[in-house]
């Protein structure tokens, strides 16, 4: 380390900042959630209110996928229910 | 046959005209018959940046719907040989370009040239699909920025799932990175995201790094292409991008800050 260095600035560029938020949104939209129809949350919380007027269920009980072959798209929905006490 | 070349960038103002405009010149400089094609109907710009808006008398659009042949739409360079422009329409809509009609465009030219560069709009829609749909490679041009980066890999998604080679499950669309507006001096005090920083995120190889420099202002305002500019970092930043593409092994250039006086007297 030169004796010049003490008169430089030590703060970390922002340009490491820009690269990790980067890398998050890059694999975010990489792991296909980015390819939903936007009104996919939405739907998930609607179907989430309903079940919970008969059963209590927690956040992740409903999972849903889109499957896309050709022109055909399937939309895939798993609820999860909880063990019932007989 | 001819190689179909996208140049595409998803964001706009990155230098998408400017490279394509740029390559094409280079590789008809070292001796290939080349056209390039302006995707971008109803913003035209290609021609203002080839120095040849004044002799568009047909477009690009107008070859497709039959109004004129090829031959008339085609603008043969006055500095380089090889070199040909078809300018887009500046009063159709972007719907006036339909996948069949730019494949039966290009399937013709292909008879005939070496290169077709295909210079995107900016955008997702259906412009920018139709500029890529038939490529068989892609300069995806990047600033060291993050909106453009998050952009650039955005259009990846789509080379990989809505071009032709997709769609038929060929060989995938032969990616390429090209960095435009690279400023060394910030990249070097961690201001910028750097070469690596950008290969990491993206993962595609890096092709070609154009500086930052005045000169390509100052070629567009004359309308000339800032590969045939002599003196210049930009212009041999493309011209090496260029004999990259063709397979030479050049090493990247540009790419370290300039030491000043002050620099060097800190050792830095």
């Amino acid at each position: 380390m030169g004796w010049l260095d003490v008169f430089r600035s030590e703060k970390k560029g922002s340009a490491q900042h820009a690269k990790e938020r980067l890398q998050l949104v890059v694999a975010h939209r990489r792991s296909g959630h980015d390819d939903q129809p936007a009104y996919f949350p939405q739907l998930q919380q609607d179907l989430l209110a309903v079940l919970r007027k008969y059963v209590q269920v927690g956040d992740d009980a409903v999972q849903m996928e889109i499957e896309r072959e050709g022109d055909l798209e399937v939309l895939e929905l798993n609820i999860t229910l909880p063990d019932s006490k007989h | 046959m001819a190689k179909i070349i996208v140049v595409t960038s998803g964001k706009g103002g990155v230098g998408k005209t400017t490279t394509a405009a740029s390559f094409a010149t280079g590789l008809a400089m070292r001796g290939n018959k080349t056209i390039v094609i302006d995707f971008d109907v109803g913003l035209r710009n290609l021609d203002l940046i080839m120095g040849c808006e004044r002799r568009v008398v047909f477009d690009f659009i107008n070859v497709i719907q039959g109004e004129a042949n090829l031959k008339q739409a085609m603008i043969r360079d006055k500095r380089v040989e090889n070199l040909y422009i078809l300018a887009a329409s500046q009063t159709r809509d972007k719907d006036a370009l339909a996948l069949e009609g730019v494949e039966r465009t290009l399937n013709k030219l292909a008879e005939d040239f070496d290169y077709i560069v295909c210079d995107s709009p900016a955008g997702i829609e259906t412009g920018a699909i139709m500029a890529m749909y038939f490529a068989d490679e892609a300069l995806v041009v990047t600033n060291p920025e993050v909106s453009s980066v998050r952009d650039s890999d955005r259009v990846l998604g789509m080379l990989s799932s809505k071009t032709k080679r997709a769609k038929e499950g060929a060989d995938p669309v032969k990616e390429h990175l090209v960095v435009t507006r690279y400023a060394a001096n910030r990249v070097g005090k961690g201001e910028m995201l750097s070469l690596s920083d950008i290969n990491d995120i993206l993962g595609i190889p890096l092709l070609g790094v154009i500086p930052e420099s005045e000169t390509v202002l100052n070629a567009s305002n004359s309308g000339m292409p800032v590969a045939l500019e002599n003196n210049a970092d930009a212009g041999h930043a493309y011209l090496d991008m260029v004999a990259r593409f063709l397979g030479e092994n050049r090493p990247m250039r540009f790419t370290e800050a300039k030491k000043g006086f002050l620099d060097r007297l800190m050792g830095r």
